[in-house]
């Protein structure tokens, strides 16, 4: 019988025997969350054409219902990244077994069902009449919120499970400063989601609350939760001290809140709202990307500190490409379109299409996937995956081949974007005359092609990236303990 | 940990981090209070669902640096008056329809949504429908068959049939002439509403 879990368990094999209940569940999760990736980029490539052959799919799937599965699919797999990055890290710092296992099993495969069919309803059935019926069945159409009200039921549901599981388990455990901070901001990302829940005729309360759930999620929540992710996974891969990470987690925290929960007003400038928003909003946005040029400053000090000795390379660079993805997206792409004396030209054009796709890439995807190869790294045996790691390339040429072709992407939204300012906007008085004038122009035809070119180079990365993670350390026997001669070479 | 410096210890740092966001939650529902009742339909800034009575034209307003909305005479939709209950009942059928037909994947609203279409902030005011007296009728026929009614203006862009029903696109323009008098602090910039009666 021994000889029989040792053979199962070999060194290189990957097995998630090896993983406590909450590694498990959240490999389970960041499975899913890279099928819903793969369908994000698919639908993404779909939406891209569909502006430079608007006759491709027309009348089946039309360009509304391809975003829409686009950037649905993008908010739940980053949601399931989260959720499985929490789980795997909540019994290493509480010290304990996650409370609640059996529950939190429970309400994955609700939500993934939930999912499931919710995408299929977006497929399939896609609109209906302008009834109540169609927003609690088929689709909310309110943008990145969609999902019927039946399932925002559910998720919240799903939510107050995964955060019971949590909480429970550091109250059960240990609480450290990462875990104090976690904790508080998983209750506001989870209650502010109830903000997104009700209907009103009125577009502007509309509006003023869509933000509420968008803006303080993907600005401030989520900002916090890869902080807090970020200072664990620098702690596990690098060995950076603990009262380090937690110091600088505490300084984004209040930085980031200090700034994020006022800069909410930079959505505020055009919906209806109170003019004194001009000031708040473009105020405190423009304050927004300091806690990420700490984000950036923390996470280089530590790698420099520790000479980048690691036994874990894909996920190192990962955690580096979120940092400057982070400040570059959302920091610096934020800045360039947050002041109202701007963003009344920018505001509603591609700058917008620009700004999103390095944001959410650059903060979120780049997190998830280093924290799935942490995952991968324990589940096959705590190999080393540094220096002369079989199959190298490809986690290599998946980490460049993405990042480069969402950068590429973004220079190529925001010269269309660009273009669109002026001839719809400067020019054209924003009529619906200049809007398609804009839209034909040479200048914006040749950005979207870049896009979509771009968009094909990201596509390849994701492809290689989702066959890495599969095969990744396949084989390797090595301890994670190894050093690698590179850095015996240099005395380290 | 004696080198640490005051201002760089954990300590003061949780502290901060504990007084910064409960400062900014505060100010944030203090503000709250003040933008809803500000943007409740029936103030200043927001008007009352009945303004589809009305014509609405923008004139430029020097003191705050734009063109801003404002309510003229009576111009009813459709030919008919509608009572304020009437005329809310109208505009949240149109309003259910914008988000069951998932126009906000294709057009932005107030700015907000996708960029594949134009945005629909001022769709009612806006000199593509030719003239006043035939818009309410062309915007009606063209959301009930928009694939032979195209308006793609050479871009080979056109919005799909999405099963509107006539009650549905009437609502639906009744949505887009109320939205068209939220008092959008100037977005979009520089718009040249349609020539109305009594414009000017």
């Amino acid at each position: 019988m021994t000889t029989a879990v040792t053979t199962r368990l070999e060194v290189g094999s990957f097995s998630t025997d090896r993983l406590s209940v909450g590694q498990k569940l959240a490999v389970k999760y960041f499975t899913v969350a890279m099928i819903l990736f793969l369908a994000q980029i698919l639908f993404g490539l779909l939406a891209g054409l569909q502006y430079l052959r608007p006759d491709f799919l027309y009348n089946v799937i039309d360009f509304n219902v391809a975003r829409m599965v686009h950037i649905n699919a993008m908010i739940v797999w980053m949601l399931y990244g989260f959720i499985g990055s929490v789980y795997w890290l909540v019994e290493d710092e509480s010290g304990t077994t996650l409370v609640g296992a059996k529950l939190g099993n429970l309400a994955f495969w609700v939500l993934t069902l939930a999912v499931t069919i919710v995408v299929l309803v977006y497929l399939v059935v896609q609109v209906g009449p302008g009834e109540h019926s169609t927003i609690w069945l088929i689709n909310e159409g309110r943008e990145y919120i969609e999902a019927p009200r039946w399932a925002d039921i559910g998720i919240v549901a799903v939510m107050l499970v995964f955060f019971y599981n949590v909480a429970a388990t550091f109250m059960k455990g240990k609480w450290s400063g990462i875990s104090g901070v976690l904790v508080l901001d998983l209750v506001a990302l989870a209650g502010l989601y109830v903000f997104g829940m009700f209907f009103t005729a009125n577009i502007s309360m509309d509006q003023h609350w869509w933000w509420w759930v968008i803006h303080l999620w993907v600005e401030a929540t989520w900002e916090v939760l890869v902080g807090c992710i970020m200072a664990w996974g620098l702690m596990k891969t690098l060995g950076a001290r603990r009262i380090i990470v937690t110091t600088w987690l505490y300084i984004e925290v209040a930085l980031m809140f200090g700034s994020g929960i006022l800069g909410l007003g930079h959505h505020y400038f055009w919906i209806g709202t109170p003019e004194y928003w001009f000031t708040i909003g473009g105020f405190f946005s423009a304050l927004e990307p300091i806690p990420l040029v700490a984000m950036v400053v923390h996470a280089v000090y530590d790698s420099g500190v520790h000479r980048f000795k690691n036994a874990n390379h894909p996920a190192l660079a990962w955690l580096i490409a979120h940092a400057f993805g982070n400040f570059f997206g959302a920091g610096v792409w934020g800045f360039m379109h947050t002041l109202p004396q701007i963003n009344l030209y920018t505001h509603g054009t591609q700058w917008t299409a620009s700004h999103g796709h390095l944001a959410f890439f650059g903060a979120y995807a780049t997190i998830i996937i280093a924290m799935i190869y942490i995952a991968i790294q324990k589940s096959r045996g705590d190999i080393f995956m540094g220096s002369g790691l079989a199959g190298a390339w490809r986690w290599k040429w998946a980490l460049t081949l993405s990042c480069v072709g969402v950068v590429g992407m973004t220079v190529a939204l925001l010269i269309s974007g660009y273009e669109q300012s002026f001839v719809e906007r400067a020019l054209n008085g924003s009529s619906w005359a200049g809007y398609f004038e804009a839209q034909r122009a040479k200048w914006f035809i040749q950005g979207m092609f870049w896009r979509q070119v771009w968009g094909y180079v990201t596509t390849l990365g994701v492809v290689l990236l989702l066959w890495d993670l599969v095969v990744i350390g396949k084989g390797e026997k090595r301890p994670a303990e190894y050093v690698s001669d590179d850095l015996v070479a240099e005395g380290v | 940990m004696t080198d640490t410096p005051w201002w760089a210890g954990e300590s003061l740092w949780r502290k901060m981090a504990i007084w910064v966001t409960a400062l900014m939650l505060v100010v944030l529902i203090f503000l709250t209070f003040d933008t809803v009742a500000k943007i409740t339909a029936g103030s200043d800034r927001v008007p009352g669902y009945d303004v589809i009575n009305h014509r609405i034209y923008y004139r430029f307003s020097a003191d705050r640096g734009f063109e801003v909305p404002v309510i003229g005479d009576s111009a009813p939709l459709f030919g008919t008056v509608l009572s304020a209950g009437e005329a809310e009942e109208m505009v949240t059928r149109g309003k259910l329809t914008v988000q069951a037909k998932n126009c906000m994947n294709c057009h932005t609203l107030l700015g907000n949504g996708a960029y594949y279409a134009p945005d629909l902030t001022k769709a009612w005011l806006d000199p593509g429908w030719g003239a006043e007296p035939v818009r309410e009728q062309l915007m009606v026929t063209f959301l009930m068959d928009p694939e032979t009614n195209a308006r793609g203006y050479g871009t080979g862009r056109k919005m799909p049939d999405l099963g509107i029903t006539e009650e549905e696109a009437r609502s639906v323009v009744a949505f887009l002439k109320w939205m068209s008098a939220i008092d959008t602090n100037g977005f979009p910039r520089g718009f040249k509403p349609i020539a109305q009666e009594g414009d000017q």
